[in-house]
């Protein structure tokens, strides 16, 4: 048991380490650039917790963000490098959005049937590359990568020539129907009721993981698949279902988007929450029950960066590079921690 | 050359105790003994590929620093791996001039290359099209690529890491023509080899390696292959084990006719048939990479088979997938502890439950019973003496003995009737081995019928009740009492040497 407290002080101290060599580096990134280095540091760090709106801001993106770090987690758990997500993520904001306003239904009913929606078609399209592999051993890497790009298009093209609204000055669908709008939850925020759903798929993923036998299966197959093959587990079909469960959690979070916070459909290109959830299952270590702590995290970063751009002379560019900085150094504790294990491995070895 | 060379790899294996190997100029040196004997290692030495703990290496009266391939390659070394280390999609001259290209080092001239190319092949007298793509040569092409790009660096001492394992009989003899030829010019050959046959044909001296020390040099034509064999196998630590005699019961595990052709297309198993009693374990022994592998993986369910039929306990498992044979009640023990028995980033408990997820006792519809589990697994740290605080430790955190004990742990505690134990004490320390020994032939005694692979040969015969003997995908001898056959006829039979013929052999099928 020592040996288990000895980890988890580690990280903390490691953790804590990374984040004021983070706060020393970018201070002095923002020395070097902005005539008010103390404002904009403190814009930074606290502007988040400034007042009520802008830490609803906060919850508000970690909620994507948490849908987007499950998807990873789960997807990468399998060892597969299926960046799919990020098209799922558009995929069913889009296909979320067209149905709501195809078919108008009562309230609970609508929200409820374009989520489920949503995640089937993300987890038709994560499916994908893990089918592609498995039948003619094209990388999973590779052809997600591409298939973000086809239906982003695919999706675009039926917003854009069947579903905009003309009177609107901007590429949109028409508005949202109010029935199909999540509810807000907490007066005063955006927060809206995407936030409950995320708690309980959040809740669900760690049962799956940690206490069902697919979970289980999942998390051999991903450590060492020739192991798995002869234990006797069905590795493709588990690799395709953690594939499909990873495509409809992110489909979930990009409908769940959609319908929470904005009233028409108005992304015209790849959101960037499938990438944001490489980085949320990397600070999280594919462990669904770190997620929302990770998914916290990157969101304060961001949104208190948005603050200091907004309220000191700290350009953007300046900003994506700070937040760059902070991000890598925490995901490098991971890197270090294996580091340290094979270190620690031979060490045991060697004493016999 | 070599002096006093020993080598302890950081997992404590002691791979080379005092070797003192030397070379004459112009000869052509066999180098033999078993798996694991480290004749490879000593020539990874020479080659710089591995560090010696300690000791010297000399060549021409000269002590040597070697830190890397790149400085054996200076200093007139050349070694041809078993595994070719050419770049598939390139031509044969610029594979022979890698990493030396002649001509600008800005520039890479194709014409200079194919010269340089067709240059030392008519030195040598090698036939090869310079512009084909590696990717199209055969595999006796490709090694004499491997050796041409050798000689190109300039190498005058070649080392040849079992060259004829590759080759056809024909291709075969084409490279002993060459390499009697590069003899002729002058060059000194190290051939790593089990092939006593081809030894004896074109080597001039031998040595002998036995458990990391060298055993013997002799001049090949001052001793016999019996006397070869009986060296590379020797006689090592007695295995005690308390065996009673057993009565053979019912067939459990029946192989007829199996062929495996593997992904290379080499016929690794040919027509192999045998029957596996209740009661009994039936020992397989063979040089590495005569179809063990390929016999345990078919049956397994992890390898396609060509063709022939599998049945165990009265049901064809041809096709069957690996969870159905193991619901038949097969345990398997793998050859590659790390590669395939455990998933290493998992706990103790984790590789232990792997092959226990259809157990009532430990899963619910599908959930885990951790509380159950958490006892289950407790249980079994204890029974099988595993050393670890808690079922939550890391695997990897564990000495190869108790990794090897989860696996026996894990594969043991399923009530199989059939169990697969191939290499179960490998390069585990005596304890660990014995312990194993003996649940080995508790589950025997209980009924269980068990195959057993081993590469140690006291191992098996101590072990085993009857054995059988494999040798290029073919078995060539069966024993229906292991007691009454030495290790050294063993070693003859498991060499080619020697071969039962047809009708004794059929005794293993009864």
């Amino acid at each position: 048991m020592k040996k288990i407290n000895f980890e988890t002080k580690f990280e903390i101290i490691r953790f804590s380490v990374a984040i004021l060599i983070a706060l020393a580096l970018s201070f002095i990134i923002i020395l070097l650039v902005s005539d008010m280095p103390f404002l904009a540091l403190q814009k930074l760090f606290l502007g988040p917790l400034e007042n009520l709106r802008r830490f609803g801001n906060v919850i508000e993106l970690a909620i994507t963000l948490s849908f987007a770090g499950l998807s990873i987690a789960i997807i990468f758990s399998a060892n597969q490098f299926n960046l799919a997500p990020e098209g799922a993520f558009y995929a069913s904001g889009a296909i979320s959005a067209m149905f709501v306003l195809t078919f108008p239904l009562p309230k609970i009913i609508s929200p409820f049937l374009a989520i489920i929606i949503g995640g089937l078609i993300g987890a038709i399209i994560c499916v994908i590359p893990a089918l592609l592999k498995k039948k003619w051993g094209a990388s999973e890497l590779v052809s997600s990568l591409m298939l973000n790009f086809i239906v982003m298009y695919l999706a675009k093209y039926f917003i854009n020539n069947k579903f905009k609204d003309p009177t609107c000055g901007y590429n949109a669908t028409y508005i949202l129907p109010d029935s199909s709008r999540l509810i807000n939850i907490i007066p005063g925020t955006r927060i809206h009721f995407g936030l409950i759903i995320v708690v309980f798929t959040i809740f669900v993923c760690v049962v799956f993981m940690q206490k069902t036998k697919w979970g289980f299966q999942l998390l051999q197959t991903g450590r060492n698949v020739e192991f798995a093959k002869y234990v006797g587990i069905n590795t493709s079909a588990i690799i395709i279902m953690s594939q499909a469960i990873g495509g409809f959690i992110a489909g979930m979070g990009g409908s769940i988007e959609t319908l929470g916070m904005y009233n028409r459909f108005q992304w015209q290109s790849l959101p960037g929450y499938g990438f944001d959830g490489v980085i949320v299952a990397i600070l999280a270590k594919n462990k669904p029950k770190y997620v929302p702590l990770a998914a916290f995290f990157l969101a304060y970063i961001r949104i208190g960066a948005d603050k200091m751009a907004t309220s000191t002379d700290v350009t953007s560019e300046m900003i994506a590079i700070i937040q760059g900085v902070i991000i890598m150094l925490v995901a490098a504790t991971s890197f270090l921690s294996n580091t340290r294990q094979k270190m620690l491995i031979k060490k045991v070895r060697n004493n016999g | 050359m070599m002096n006093k060379i020993n080598k302890i790899y950081p997992n404590g294996v002691v791979a080379n105790k005092d070797v003192d190997f030397s070379v004459r100029r112009g000869e052509i040196h066999a180098l033999v003994g078993e798996n694991g004997a480290g004749k490879s290692t000593l020539m990874k030495i020479l080659f710089g590929i591995e560090k010696p703990t300690e000791g010297s290496i000399y060549y021409k009266g000269k002590k040597l620093i070697i830190n890397s391939p790149l400085d054996a390659i200076n200093y007139g070394f050349g070694m041809v791996h078993q595994h070719f280390m050419l770049v598939e999609s390139m031509s044969v001259s610029e594979n022979i001039v890698l990493g030396s290209e002649p001509g600008s080092s800005w520039k890479i001239n194709s014409n200079i290359q194919d010269e340089e190319a067709k240059k030392i092949m008519e030195k040598y007298n090698f036939k090869i099209n310079v512009k084909a793509k590696i990717s199209d040569l055969s595999i006796g092409l490709r090694q004499k690529v491997e050796i041409l790009k050798a000689l190109y660096k300039g190498a005058e001492v070649l080392i040849l890491d079992e060259p004829t394992a590759v080759l056809t009989p024909q291709e075969t003899v084409e490279l002993f023509e060459q390499l009697k030829a590069l003899k002729a010019q002058g060059h000194t050959i190290i051939f790593i080899s089990h092939k006593l046959n081809e030894i004896k044909e074109i080597c001039d001296r031998i040595s002998i390696m036995r458990n990391g020390t060298l055993v013997g040099v002799y001049d090949v034509n001052a001793v016999t292959k019996d006397e070869i064999s009986d060296l590379m196998v020797g006689k090592s630590v007695n295995w005690e084990v308390l065996k009673t005699p057993t009565k053979k019961g019912k067939v459990l595990l029946k192989v007829k006719n199996l062929t495996v052709i593997n992904e290379a297309n080499f016929p690794c198993l040919k027509h192999v048939s045998f029957n596996l009693h209740s009661s009994t374990i039936l020992g397989i022994v063979g040089v590495e990479g005569n179809g063990q592998k390929e016999l345990v993986d078919s049956i397994a369910g992890l390898t396609k088979i060509e063709s022939g039929e599998i049945i165990l306990k009265d049901k064809k498992i041809n096709t069957s997938s690996v969870e159905k044979i193991r619901e038949l009640g097969l345990s398997h023990i793998p050859g590659d502890r790390m590669v395939r028995g455990i998933a290493n980033e998992s706990t103790i408990e984790e590789n232990l439950l792997a092959t226990h997820t259809k157990d009532e006792r430990l899963f619910h519809k599908g959930f885990l019973k951790t509380k159950e589990i958490r006892k289950w697994s407790e249980e079994l740290i204890s029974e099988f003496q595993i050393k670890a605080s808690s079922p939550k430790v890391p695997i990897k955190m564990l000495s190869g003995g108790n990794i090897q004990k989860v696996i026996v742990a894990r594969e043991f505690s399923k009530n199989s009737d059939c169990i697969i134990a191939n290499q179960p004490t490998r390069g585990i320390d005596i304890g660990a081995a014995k312990f194993i020994h003996l649940k080995l032939i508790e589950l025997r005694d209980k009924g269980a019928g068990v195959l057993l692979l081993s590469a140690d040969l006291s191992e098996i015969k101590s072990m085993s009740d009857s054995l059988l003997v494999i040798f290029n995908g073919q078995f060539v001898a069966y024993f229906e009492d292991a007691n009454k056959v030495t290790e050294e006829q063993l070693g003859k039979f498991m060499l080619g040497v020697e071969k039962q013929d047809e009708k004794e052999i059929k005794r293993c099928e009864a």
